[in-house]
């Protein structure tokens, strides 16, 4: 039997560093919730497949129910809370969401938005059907997508210009 | 999940070192399947030995003509890299239609033929391919590498390296993806060779296997309606609450041909 090894994991989080302890086994995402109470990252189904909780990892998307914390030491996380400004006006495709209504319960949004910005930041241009393979991972059981796939159609041009 | 002990080495040898020494020890690359197995806790290794920071295991590279791709390489990676898409394009398109981005970001070419799911993409690539799976001890050939349901040639606290591709004059991947998941109900990989053609079909029997009779019928003919043509035998595919036995086997000559016409 391993012993517990919970030890101090430091880490940037929407660039500010916090430290705090992790045994081996704490997934990223219940160090996020738990540990830091950033709960905008969402636990929807803990198997890999809703997409409630991506995160960026280095300004990757992941889906954080996947990733250990202490994979996490080091390095750079942004969540949900790190998108909008000091002021608290809203990151571009938050705001987008917002404005197309691309959300009823908002539970799958968080993902959904952190997704949505990876996508729009890819070389090719988008078209609803690459948005829809693009949100292959997030899971809304409400829009019916339609709404969403507006909505990051429209971040995805805002965060151009 | 269970405890484990993590480690994180920074080169193959201590990688390679570290498993030899633990009692149960497993290597850990993108963690797409073997964090939630762990999680269901249908799995419990009493160590997890991080590869993420050996740098000898990623890169995308040429070699003696052959496409060499390291272990930890993404499928995002391989998805992305110009020498794929120019070299094998229809690597590049099997890599870009595994899973959702986010899985792609971390999910290894690597881990993915260690774990041998027999509905994942790769082990059709690799067997149609002529690859060589390149491990800390040998290399092996795809086709001596895939041996049983989950089950490899590796032996115990053997590490795969990189695979490494036979360029083929054309090539295509075609798949029945779950709707769910993303795995193939059945893909099916087709590649012309200088010395003949390859069919390998992966997710409608236990483990992924090369198909001889579409290989004749391909070799006289390259055409989608030759591997349209060619009867499969629905005896020892798989039949489960997805499809059916003989659905598979409709559906192995519906990849084929489609396969074939994306050449």
């Amino acid at each position: 039997m391993a012993t517990d090894q919970s030890a101090p994991i430091t880490f940037r989080v929407n660039g500010k560093d916090v430290e705090g302890p992790a045994e081996p086994r704490t997934l990223l995402v219940d160090f996020l919730r738990d540990t830091l109470r950033l709960t905008g990252t969402h636990i929807g189904c803990d198997t890999s497949q809703c997409g409630a909780c991506v995160v960026h990892l280095d300004g990757i998307a992941v889906k954080s129910c996947s990733v250990l914390a202490v994979q996490a030491a080091g390095r750079e996380v942004r969540t949900i809370e790190g998108l909008a400004d000091a002021d608290g006006s809203l990151h571009p495709m938050q705001e987008a969401f917002r404005q197309h209504h691309g959300l009823q319960c908002g539970f799958c949004t968080p993902g959904m938005v952190m997704t949505a910005i990876e996508l729009a930041q890819s070389a090719e241009p988008l078209t609803p059907e690459r948005v829809r393979e693009g949100l292959e991972g997030n899971i809304c059981r409400c829009t019916g997508y339609h709404n969403i796939v507006q909505a990051v159609l429209a971040g995805a041009a805002a965060m151009r210009q | 999940m269970y405890r484990f002990t993590y480690h994180q080495p920074a080169t193959l040898d201590a990688a390679v070192q570290l498993a030899a020494s633990t009692e149960d020890g497993s290597y850990l690359a993108g963690g797409m399947t073997l964090l939630p197995t762990m999680k269901f806790r249908l799995a419990n290794p009493s160590d997890l030995i991080d590869l993420g920071g050996v740098e000898e295991l990623r890169g995308i590279s040429e070699e003696d003509g052959r496409l060499r791709i390291g272990a930890s390489s993404t499928h995002a990676e391989v998805a992305a890299s110009a020498l794929v898409a120019d070299r094998m394009p229809a690597l590049a398109e099997l890599a870009s239609r595994i899973g959702d981005p986010a899985v792609r970001n971390r999910g290894t070419i690597g881990g993915s033929i260690a774990n041998a799911d027999p509905a994942a993409d790769y082990p059709a690539a690799l067997l149609a391919l002529d690859a060589e799976v390149i491990t800390n001890r040998r290399t092996i050939a795809a086709a001596d590498f895939f041996t049983g349901f989950f089950s490899t040639a590796l032996a115990p606290g053997e590490l795969v390296t990189a695979v490494r591709f036979a360029t083929p004059a054309q090539a295509g991947y075609q798949k029945a993806p779950n709707p769910a998941s993303r795995f193939a109900l059945v893909g099916v990989f087709v590649a012309r060779h200088a010395d003949g053609v390859r069919v390998a079909v992966t997710g409608a029997g236990p483990y992924a296997a090369r198909y001889p009779a579409f290989e004749a019928a391909l070799d006289a003919s390259f055409t989608p309606e030759a591997a349209a043509g060619v009867p499969v035998d629905e005896a020892g595919l798989t039949s489960d609450l997805h499809a059916s036995a003989a659905y598979r086997a409709h559906l192995i000559g519906i990849m084929a041909k489609r396969a074939v016409a994306a050449c």
